[in-house]
């Protein structure tokens, strides 16, 4: 495992790739609750002026905010941490009941290298959830991958109306250091 | 039971819709999406069926996508609750497009008029005015729904009315139930193509 690392000279450019996507994508609004390993593309999302980041109390919020902006004529992502799909689960019976695009991109927590026990029960069962849900899932684990990952995932959620989540793993992230 | 004074739930949302023009109508889970079905269907009435305290957040996507476009929500008390959190995203967002009704029967009318919150405690309107809503009203005349219902069509909110309503049970009025229908239908009138 490595460590989460904030260092300028270190900082990961794959949020700049899914950035990129999303506006290829023409994806413009962006609710997310925050999580560290989605903190770089927040702040990109936060400076565009062709996307809006909407700032939720809870995940479920964006789910119903989704459908709202389709209705409307426009394609949003949700960005959470794993344990935020669970807050989702019902709400996510509105996309195939009202067939909006859907694509949300999941910072996991509760693996690889996981520190806080806390986090594990959820993290083991995000996949499951998302997947019971009607919600495929597509995981990139390596900072490679993460282009290639994004074209599909978006390709089919928008193209498809694949509901679509991307889980962006512990191991991409760097799992978070607790120190005293 | 009903309480003397109260207004009459129909008669509410039908005064709401009544000059609707271009406004977009969603209907909260409950009997809030029948009224607005008894007021009349039209291609910009979106009905829930579920999603329970999801009303308002809909009406936030629609409004931040189409920030001309006055959206209307009409739901209930307990939808409301289930969502308040989304008043203070709508607090922070302040879309100028959006307005937001609650009828408000004290109760889960659905479901055997099991009380609720706002029956002994709490207050939505302080809620949302607390929320940033600074435009939140507590309607409880007639004569203060025609107020609210000319504000919808001015893009000077997010605006909030909790308004008292009696807790009859009314004649069941059902909208379609095909939600891809629903939404797509509103689309089409806005100018939207299919996928």
């Amino acid at each position: 495992m490595h460590a989460r690392t904030d260092a300028a000279d270190t900082a990961p450019t794959w949020p700049d790739d899914i950035f990129a996507t999303l506006q290829r994508f023409d994806v413009r609004q962006v609710p997310y609750v925050p999580d560290a390993g989605h903190s770089k593309l927040i702040q990109r999302v936060l400076a565009s002026p062709s996307m809006r980041g909407i700032p939720l109390t809870t995940e479920e919020e964006g789910v119903a905010l989704l459908a709202g902006a389709w209705t409307g004529g426009q394609r949003g992502v949700l960005l959470m941490q794993s344990s935020g799909v669970g807050n989702c689960i019902n709400m996510l019976s509105l996309i195939p009941i009202l067939r909006f695009p859907f694509l949300t991109l999941v910072t996991m927590r509760g693996e690889w290298g996981e520190f806080n026990p806390w986090q594990v029960p959820m993290g083991s069962t995000t996949q499951s959830v998302l997947e019971l849900s009607g919600v495929k899932v597509l995981r990139a684990s390596h900072a490679a991958e993460v282009p290639a990952v994004l074209e599909a995932a978006a390709a089919q959620a928008y193209n498809a109306l694949t509901p679509t989540a991307v889980l962006l793993s512990q191991r991409l992230i760097g799992a978070k250091v607790f120190t005293k | 039971m009903s309480k003397a004074n109260l207004l009459d739930r129909r008669q509410v949302v039908s005064t709401l819709l009544a000059n609707r023009k271009d406004v977009v109508a969603i209907g909260g889970l409950g009997a809030s999406t029948n009224d607005i079905t008894a007021a009349g269907d039209h291609a910009r009435n979106f009905y829930l069926w579920g999603g329970m305290g999801g009303a308002a957040m809909i009406g936030l996507g629609l409004a931040l996508a189409q920030p001309k476009l006055p959206v209307l929500v009409i739901t209930g008390d307990g939808e409301m609750l289930m969502g308040m959190g989304s008043l203070a995203t709508i607090g922070l967002q302040k879309p100028s497009n959006l307005s937001i009704a609650v009828l408000d029967n004290e109760a889960y009318g659905e479901t055997g008029g099991q009380t609720s919150h706002t029956s002994a405690a709490t207050d939505l309107v302080g809620v949302a005015k607390a929320c940033g809503i600074a435009d939140s009203r507590a309607v409880t005349t007639m004569a203060e729904v025609e107020v609210f219902a000319k504000a919808v069509h001015e893009l000077s909110g997010p605006r909030f009315a909790n308004v008292k309503i009696d807790s009859a049970s009314v004649e069941r009025i059902l909208p379609s139930r095909d939600g891809a229908y629903i939404v797509n239908r509103i689309r089409d009138d806005l100018g939207f193509q299919p996928i």
